[in-house]
């Protein structure tokens, strides 16, 4: 099929970027979106223009480096998907496709289709963690966990932190994304010592980047790849008032 | 040539039980208020660079760290999926520390050091201990107790697991590790950095040389140790299961430093991974061992036959594996299957248009389990088959095919996971030691933890402690040499204003070395292979486009850096297998091989690990060889029948 897309082109963080036209023929319903982006980069190159920067690693779904909004779409059209993910018999001949980088504040535009969601990092920095010493844990069926206690965990614990959430929400709130980590810790006997703490901590540095506040659109949980449920917001937000009221060490 | 180097393996004696305690015992130690004097560079965040930097920094070490990515949570490790081995016998299947050491070293084909595996086998309980404190949400029965299944090359269950995302959740434990010490100010974290050189000064690691990969701008940073946790270099291959951005170059610019490289031509063929779909195909798809556990693999009795596979009766499939091997059946391990999936298409009897895949079934266990029982243990991955074949894998069986997935070669190391360069460290996948010529599946994962939590937090303290290390700055001249090499070779790349494109040639490579150097490699094809590849080179050095410019993120800059480095590399590749005639694990030979196929060892001959020394591109390399010996698990031609 032949393809026309429409591309953020952006030198870099300070430049002004526009939307650039290509044309792509050519394009195989089993290629992924990202073998079509090669494709077009390919033809690019052939021309003398540079290709289209976009992050990229594991091409399976799981790191969590790829994303870009395709006509307005979290990750393109299909649900739970990853933009890696997304194969072209999604699209059809003639289809026109208008592909941007994720617009937040908090994640501001580097090149192209790549953003910078250094801010993920400094959330999780600030209490997305367990404070055990290697080497001192004592024996792992020490303390059981009930099945489905470790099930919910999990379903928080796979966020991938790609940022479509917050590129989904209206807001630009990184609700979705913290509170996985909080969700997924609280679920755990291991997360309860530091449960004040982390949340507390965590919520105040979500602030402090610069991401919106939650009015509950529940946008970001429809955009997520890994259907990270929306409830962790609703638990973040007790863990959070529970916090300030039982609190003794504040932040 | 004589040797410059005495491979000392600085492998402890004594009964092997007590080799790694005793050692540790002995260790030279660096007093707990002198440990922030020492700066550590730890190249790559991934399971070893992340539990390393985490854990040395726990200790009081000054640790800085650098990856790729823009974040360390997306190293290559986060798309393991099956699981992790750990010798804990909860299953009360008869399961030891010894009986993991034993299987590692037969799975390995003989081809791996007795000592360090033990230690491997010693300290994976550890593991899980340590990952189940963080918080990673392993896998439970509902008693509460963690819960196990079975990989390839074992009779016990022993795989810990994490659904399909093992790899996820065990990264992201070591990344929330890191995160605690980053918060503290103990670790430096560089993200979007790409180390690019080596510096050494009167022979001992002092530093490297980075790319910032936003500015583009050369840094420089110095340190009193050097750890590589770089990962595998498959994607030689062009298509593997590796992630994109794994690649050789920060073992090869240490090989070109003087680190001598082991075993390259070791490496893994995984069975089960999505077959190629086309030309544009730019990675392959594994579908995890665990898988094995309740699919059934088979293609029709008869060739040809063009029946899709839920239509084929079943007296008319063969279970080549249940068949060849009734005691391992379709868990074999990884090279064995991989090959028999090979002999199966070879003589005709493929499946799919391409006849190059066979069938991973789940008939038997959904008609068994109920098809919500087989969701809930692999839903992950058959939700991934689903969307890149666009078929469902409840209602047809799976067509998989064998693909490149791991790396057992690398880097040199002795005991200490020191190279041949000291103060240079080498950590997980970018190491040569524990898989010999095999890896059993669920033990790099395993490897990748032991190296970086348990291993270099003792070892670092040898080299520290005993070298009589001189403080130096990055103002040193011998940075500002390499500095200045690393950026000829950059705007040479961006000058030569070439007719093609970085990725043409890489993909070049990768078929020259999949139709050569894949899973059956004769003399006069790796000699076929020598030449294709200088010649590859040579075109690229003359012919390659790299738009844009190098005070910018410039992704084809990058990635012809590491094209550049994968086509030097992939000589040495081609020579270490021409030069190991035997078989032996993933290593196929097909002059060297039994009645039945099988890889047949040549012990008088090849029982030692083979090192080469770097003597300029193109030029021979120097072999050095550590022989091995094997005290405690009797050499034995591998069975699984
Ligand atoms: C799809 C898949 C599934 C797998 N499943 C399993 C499994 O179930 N069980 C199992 O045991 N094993 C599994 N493996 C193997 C295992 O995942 C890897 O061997 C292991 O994760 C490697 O870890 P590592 O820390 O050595 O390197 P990696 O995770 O590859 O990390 C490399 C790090 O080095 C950095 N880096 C590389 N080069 C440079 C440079 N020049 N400068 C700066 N930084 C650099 C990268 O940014 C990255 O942070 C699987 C592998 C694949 C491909
Ligand atoms: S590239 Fe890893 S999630 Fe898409």
């Amino acid at each position: 099929m032949t393809l026309n897309l429409r591309i953020w082109r952006q030198k870099d963080s300070h430049a002004e970027g526009a939307i650039e036209s290509y044309e792509l023929p050519g394009v195989s319903s089993d290629m992924s979106f990202l073998e079509m982006l090669d494709i077009l980069n390919e033809q690019l190159i052939g021309k003398g223009e540079e290709p289209v920067s976009f992050d990229h690693d594991c091409r399976e779904g799981v790191c969590g480096s790829c994303g870009a909004m395709v006509n307005g779409q979290v990750h393109g059209p299909d649900t739970e998907t990853t933009l890696c993910q997304l194969h072209m018999r999604r699209f059809k001949d003639g289809d026109t496709l208008q592909v941007e980088p994720w617009r937040s504040a908090a994640f501001p535009v580097l090149k192209d289709l790549v953003v910078d969601r250094s801010s993920f990092d400094r959330i999780q920095q600030a209490g997305g963690y367990v404070s055990v010493a290697t080497g001192s844990p004592p024996d792992a069926n020490s303390v059981p966990i009930p099945k489905d206690d470790a099930e919910a965990a999990f379903d928080y614990a796979e966020c991938i932190g790609c940022g479509g959430c917050v590129a989904a929400c209206p807001n630009g709130a990184a609700m979705l994304f913290t509170a996985a980590k909080v969700a997924h810790l609280k679920k755990l006997p291991q997360g309860q010592p530091e449960r004040e703490r982390r949340v507390l901590s965590m919520v105040d540095t979500m602030d402090k980047e610069g991401f919106g506040a939650c009015t509950n659109h529940y946008e970001c949980t429809a955009a997520c790849p890994k259907g990270v449920p929306i409830d962790a917001i609703a638990t973040m937000n007790r863990e959070y008032l529970r916090a300030t009221f039982f609190s003794k060490e504040g932040v | 040539m004589s040797s410059q180097f005495k491979l000392d393996s600085a492998c402890p004696s004594g009964p092997i039980e007590s080799r790694w305690d005793n050692h540790r015992f002995e260790m030279k130690q660096v007093n707990p208020a002198n440990k922030r004097k020492f700066k550590i560079l730890v190249v790559g965040t991934g399971l070893a660079g992340g539990s390393a930097a985490a854990t040395l920094a726990e200790l009081g070490y000054n640790v800085t760290s650098l990856c790729i990515q823009d974040s360390p949570r997306r190293a290559h490790s986060i798309a393991a999926q099956g699981g992790i081995n750990a010798a804990k016998n909860y299953p009360n299947d008869g399961d030891s520390i010894y009986r993991l050491f034993y299987d590692t070293v037969k799975g390995g084909d003989f081809r791996a050091r007795e000592s360090n595996v033990y230690r491997l086998a010693q300290v994976s309980n550890n593991i899980i201990d340590q990952a189940n404190a963080q918080g990673v949400p392993f896998a439970r029965e509902y008693g509460g107790h963690l819960a196990n299944r079975s990989f390839g090359g074992a009779q016990v269950s022993r795989t810990f697991y994490a659904r399909g995302a093992t790899g996820q959740q065990l990264l992201l434990g070591a990344y929330s590790a890191m995160n605690r010490q980053i918060h503290a100010g103990k670790i430096d974290m560089r993200t979007r950095r790409e180390m690019l050189d080596l510096v050494t000064i009167d022979g001992v690691a002092r530093g490297v040389i980075c790319r910032n990969l936003i500015t583009g701008e050369l840094e420089r940073y110095a340190a009193d140790a050097v750890l590589l946790c770089t990962g595998g270099y498959g994607n030689v291959f062009y298509l593997s299961t590796n992630a994109k951005a794994s690649n050789v170059t920060a073992s090869w610019r240490a090989h070109k430093r003087g680190a001598l490289f082991a075993n390259p031509c070791f490496t893994q063929i995984h069975p089960t991974c999505i077959p190629v779909s086309g030309d544009h195909q730019s990675k392959l798809t594994l579908m995890s061992e665990s898988l094995r556990n309740d699919g059934r693999i088979w293609t029709p009795k008869e060739r040809d036959d063009g029946r899709p596979g839920d239509q084929v009766p079943e007296d008319e499939r063969d279970y080549y594996l249940e068949r060849r091997y009734p005691a391992f059946g379709n868990l074999v391990p990884r090279d064995v299957a991989s090959r028999a999936a090979k002999e199966r298409c070879d003589s005709g009897y493929g499946v799919g248009n391409s006849k190059q895949a066979v069938y991973l079934d789940f008939k038997d266990a959904i008609a068994r389990d109920g098809e919500d029982a087989v969701r809930a243990k692999y839903g992950n991955l058959f939700h991934m088959y689903e969307k890149i074949t666009d078929e469902n894998p409840y209602q047809r069986p799976m067509r998989i095919f064998p693909a490149v997935h791991y790396t057992m070669g690398g880097l040199w190391v002795d005991y200490n996971l020191q190279s041949t360069i000291p103060g240079l460290f080498v950590l997980g996948e970018a190491n040569f030691s524990d898989h010999g010529a095999n890896r059993l599946g669920a033990s790099a994962l395993m490897q990748g933890l032991s190296d970086g939590y348990f291993v270099i937090p003792a070892t670092v303290c040898g080299h520290l402690a005993g070298a009589n290390l001189q403080p130096v700055t990055t103002s040193h001249e011998a940075f500002a040499a390499v500095e200045h090499e690393v950026r000829e070779k950059t705007d040479k790349l961006l000058s030569i204003g070439g007719s093609r494109s970085v990725d043409s040639f890489h993909r070049e490579l990768g078929l020259t070395m999949w139709d050569k150097c894949g899973m059956a490699r004769s003399e006069s094809g790796l000699r076929e292979a020598v030449d294709k590849i200088r010649g590859i080179r040579e075109s690229f050095w003359g012919d390659v486009r790299v738009l844009g410019e190098s005070e910018n993120l410039n992704q084809s800059l990058e990635k012809a850096g590491r094209v550049a480095d994968f086509l030097e590399f992939a000589e040495t590749f081609a020579v270490d297998a021409l030069h190991r005639s035997e078989s032996c694990g993933g290593h196929f030979r097909e002059e060297s091989q039994t009645e039945e196929g099988e890889a047949l060892r040549d012990d008088e001959n090849f029982c030692y690990a083979a090192a080469w020394e770097f003597q300029g591109v193109g030029n021979d390399s120097t072999l050095h060889k550590e022989d091995l010996s094997f005290d405690y698990v009797k050499l034995a031609q591998r069975s699984y029948k």
